[in-house]
């Protein structure tokens, strides 16, 4: 570990702060940015961070980000440990941390965490403004997930979208075209790649990603939520009822056993050749094209992708897994901790990893828009706005502990499996929902 | 003067000594002094965790803020909760069938090693494999044996047996995951049970089997009659760990199934890690783990009352 004098410190502070404005000075080509003055954070002296953030599911996502660090590193002196946790534990150890005042600097964990304890982090006002202004404003969703009472208590750095990944030619099969975009067409093609023997697929396990992505869609789409604009639990209605019986029936055209599929089932079921269809992000198509062996590359040129089709509720009703960066109020470093972040998502560093990663972690700030990647390959068109039109885990009610809450007590998820497996009606199921949510978010 | 010294008693200070010295002679004193080391990690790692554990089930406490006291509203929401009662039903049966199978299995198992056998330490080495591999790793092999499209077991029976057209939905339906999961935990927890029957088999004198033989007596008169009873102080103490490393299993089922599918194997362990850490609601977790005390403590007593030693093992009479 480094070790610097005061004296030193200040002038690895400032230059730190000049090598760091040096690159940001220095932005790609393609990224239109605005000339906003640098925030200028002087590191800490003798600061070391330590972050946290989710496992790869896309090898360019670990590697860019590695080489970014790295390079953050060698520009400042100020050493990075990163610590790639599983996307389950995530949630826990970020919590524990909280709870106890002690662990990572930087937690890049799951955007509604930052609301179940808001007050364990730094705002991060100035580094959002600075970035926000400079990169064409925040995408609104970014703004719901990092925002609290008008504060960035988190800094979204990425989404993933759960988009509907399929096999063209078993689709083109089954008779369509493409995927409908309606959740009744949807169910037909469903039903019709069953009976050609390439089911669909989606998780029905207690799956982070996978399990209330698409669960969240099916009730959302009928027009279903989880509690009102004024934060009252209204699960238990006709709309979350009929979403359950959509569900049962999608549910019967599945290849069994996603009863007990986690994030990675589907992706290991897909690139194996058993599953026609699935919701997932772009990972799957990317570890089939970038394989070494020609048979997936082959898999590769026959997955397409597609928006998640529109159910009576008349519009896109997706969710998206967002990446907030939250700076913990027991770090001893913050500056050195902004500092990493604003080099994180300046776009020498940002473009690149996003490029690496194929838009897997999509882009919250507008400006990348522009970014090469989402021209370089038709298939990831579907993925590039995650975030603009996406809806919020707790949707129609604000973000906070409570929405969290349910969210990591997956009671959307098993309200929908309860149902599939045959455990519950619709009705029982959609009242128990309300009974648990009301546990978190008080009763009417 | 070396003769005075001697003779000296060793409770009276000597008149050179010093206060200190004076202090650590007094032999009540030095007892407290040499368990406070002990009696500090205890208090600090074991009684204040589970008090502070019981204080939290009586309050609203979530993470990052403080609760209220609330009194039992934790345990009238519990009372009212199906996942809950669920958990404790399953715990129980989970607990029974798992502690039985690997008594059976693991008792048998220290017979077979009791016995003369070619490479004997060898095989004892082996049979300790389960229970050295660390639980989270086990559990990752299950669930890859179990895993709906990827099971070895399926591949043998549909692929290469040709017995069934199906691949098993081992964790999907709730009863195949609830005995897959208790298949999981007898893999584990047989050896722990045989090694330790084994060393109590290996404490019978064997002029008790001698003396048997020669009034004639069968070999399952032998195992009735002189194994059993013999073996039943060391059974006790084994049921009793046994039942409580069963009950309070958490690894097994957060790697396997995450309490999946719909709730259906959450064990009270793994639903209040769910409801106090994922779900941040740390006064509910609370409640259920704490919930958990009551059958702890009966299963223990059950166990130990039961099997323990008896007075005619040691000579008295059997009142």
């Amino acid at each position: 570990m480094n070790r610097f004098t005061r004296r030193e410190s200040v002038i690895l502070g400032a230059g730190a702060a000049s090598a760091l404005a040096l690159g940001a000075g220095r932005a790609r080509a393609s990224i239109p940015t605005a000339d906003v003055p640098d925030p200028g954070f002087v590191p800490e002296e003798g600061a070391t961070l330590t972050v946290l953030r989710p496992s790869k599911f896309v090898q360019g996502d670990e590697d860019m980000f590695i080489a970014n660090s790295e390079e953050f590193t060698s520009l400042t002196g100020i050493p990075v440990e990163i610590d790639f946790e599983s996307w389950t534990d995530l949630t826990p150890k970020a919590a524990v941390a909280s709870s106890i005042g002690s662990g990572p600097d930087i937690i890049m964990g799951w955007g509604h965490i930052s609301h179940q304890y808001p007050d364990a982090v730094v705002p991060l006002d100035d580094l959002a403004g600075y970035l926000g202004a400079k990169y064409g404003g925040w995408w609104p969703m970014a703004e719901k997930y990092g925002k609290q009472g008008g504060k960035w208590i988190s800094m979204p750095i990425g989404a993933s979208g759960g988009r509907c990944v399929y096999r063209k030619s078993w689709v083109e099969e089954a008779g369509f075209s493409e995927v409908p975009g309606d959740t009744d067409g949807f169910l037909d093609l469903c039903r019709k790649m069953q009976a050609n023997g390439h089911p669909a697929g989606l998780a029905l396990g207690n799956a982070e990603g996978d399990g209330n992505a698409w669960t969240s869609w099916l009730v959302w789409s009928h027009g279903g939520a989880m509690v009102d604009e004024d934060n009252r639990v209204i699960i238990n209605s006709p709309e979350t009822v009929e979403a359950l019986k959509y569900g049962k029936a999608l549910y019967e055209t599945f290849i069994p056993g996603t009863e007990s599929w986690l994030d990675p089932s589907n992706n290991k079921a897909f690139l194996a050749g058993q599953l026609g269809l699935t919701q997932n992000g772009i990972s799957v198509y990317y570890a089939a094209k970038t394989s070494e062996e020609d048979a997936m590359r082959e898999l590769a040129e026959d997955i397409y992708h597609a928006r998640m089709p529109i159910g009576p509720a008349g519009k896109t009703t997706e969710r998206s897994l967002t990446v907030n960066a939250m700076l913990m109020n027991y770090s001893p470093y913050p500056n050195a901790a902004k500092a990493y972040l604003q080099f994180l998502m300046e776009a020498e560093q940002y473009d690149p990893w996003l490029t690496a990663c194929i838009g897997y972690w999509n882009h919250p700030l507008q400006a990348y828009d522009a970014s090469a990647i989402w021209t370089a390959d038709p298939k990831h068109e579907p993925y590039k706005h995650v975030l603009k039109d996406a809806l919020w885990d707790g949707y129609r009610g604000a973000l906070g502990e409570a929405s969290s809450a349910v969210l990591a007590d997956f009671v959307m998820v098993e309200m929908v499996s309860s149902v599939c497996t045959g455990r519950s009606t619709p009705e029982e199921a959609a009242a128990e929902a309300q009974r648990r949510a009301e546990r978190y978010y008080g009763s009417a | 003067m070396a003769t005075t010294a001697q003779t000296q008693p060793a409770s009276l200070p000597l008149p050179n000594q010093s206060r200190l010295a004076r202090v650590l002679d007094h032999k009540p004193t030095l007892i407290v002094l040499c368990l406070l080391p002990a009696l500090g990690l205890l208090l600090v790692f074991l009684s204040f965790p589970l008090l502070f554990g019981i204080y939290l089930a009586f309050t609203d406490t979530r993470l990052g803020r403080p609760g209220e006291f609330i009194g039992l509203e934790n345990y009238r929401s519990l009372f009212a909760d199906r996942t809950f009662w669920t958990a404790v039903w399953w715990t129980c049966f989970y607990t029974v069938f798992a502690t039985v199978l690997k008594f059976g299995l693991g008792l048998w198992l220290a017979l077979l090693l009791n016995h003369r056998l070619p490479m004997k330490s060898l095989l004892r080495a082996i049979i300790l494999v389960p229970w050295i591999v660390p639980t989270v790793l086990s559990a990752i092999a299950f669930w890859w044996i179990y895993d709906p499209q990827f099971s070895i077991i399926s591949y043998v029976l549909v692929d290469v047996l040709g017995w069934r057209d199906t691949y098993i939905n081992f964790l999907g339906d709730p009863w195949n995951a609830r005995w897959s999961l208790i298949a999981a935990n007898v893999w584990r927890g047989i050896p722990f049970v045989a090694i330790c029957l084994l060393a109590g088999l290996q404490t019978i004198p064997p002029s008790l089997y001698e003396a048997a033989m020669l009034d004639g007596a069968t070999p399952w008169q032998r195992f009735w009659r002189i194994t059993m009873p013999m073996l039943m102080p060391i059974l006790a103490i084994v049921l009793a760990f046994s039942v409580i490393f069963t009950f309070t299993d958490f690894q097994l089922i957060y790697a396997i199934t995450r309490g999946g599918p719909a709730n259906s194997t959450h064990l009270m362990a793994t639903l209040a890690f769910q409801r106090a850490v994922n779900g941040a609601q740390l006064g509910e977790g609370s409640a259920i783990a704490v919930a958990m005390i009551p059958f702890l403590i009966c299963a223990t007593f059950v166990a130990y009352f039961a099997l323990a030693r008896r007075k005619w093992q040691q000579g008295g009479s059997d009142d």
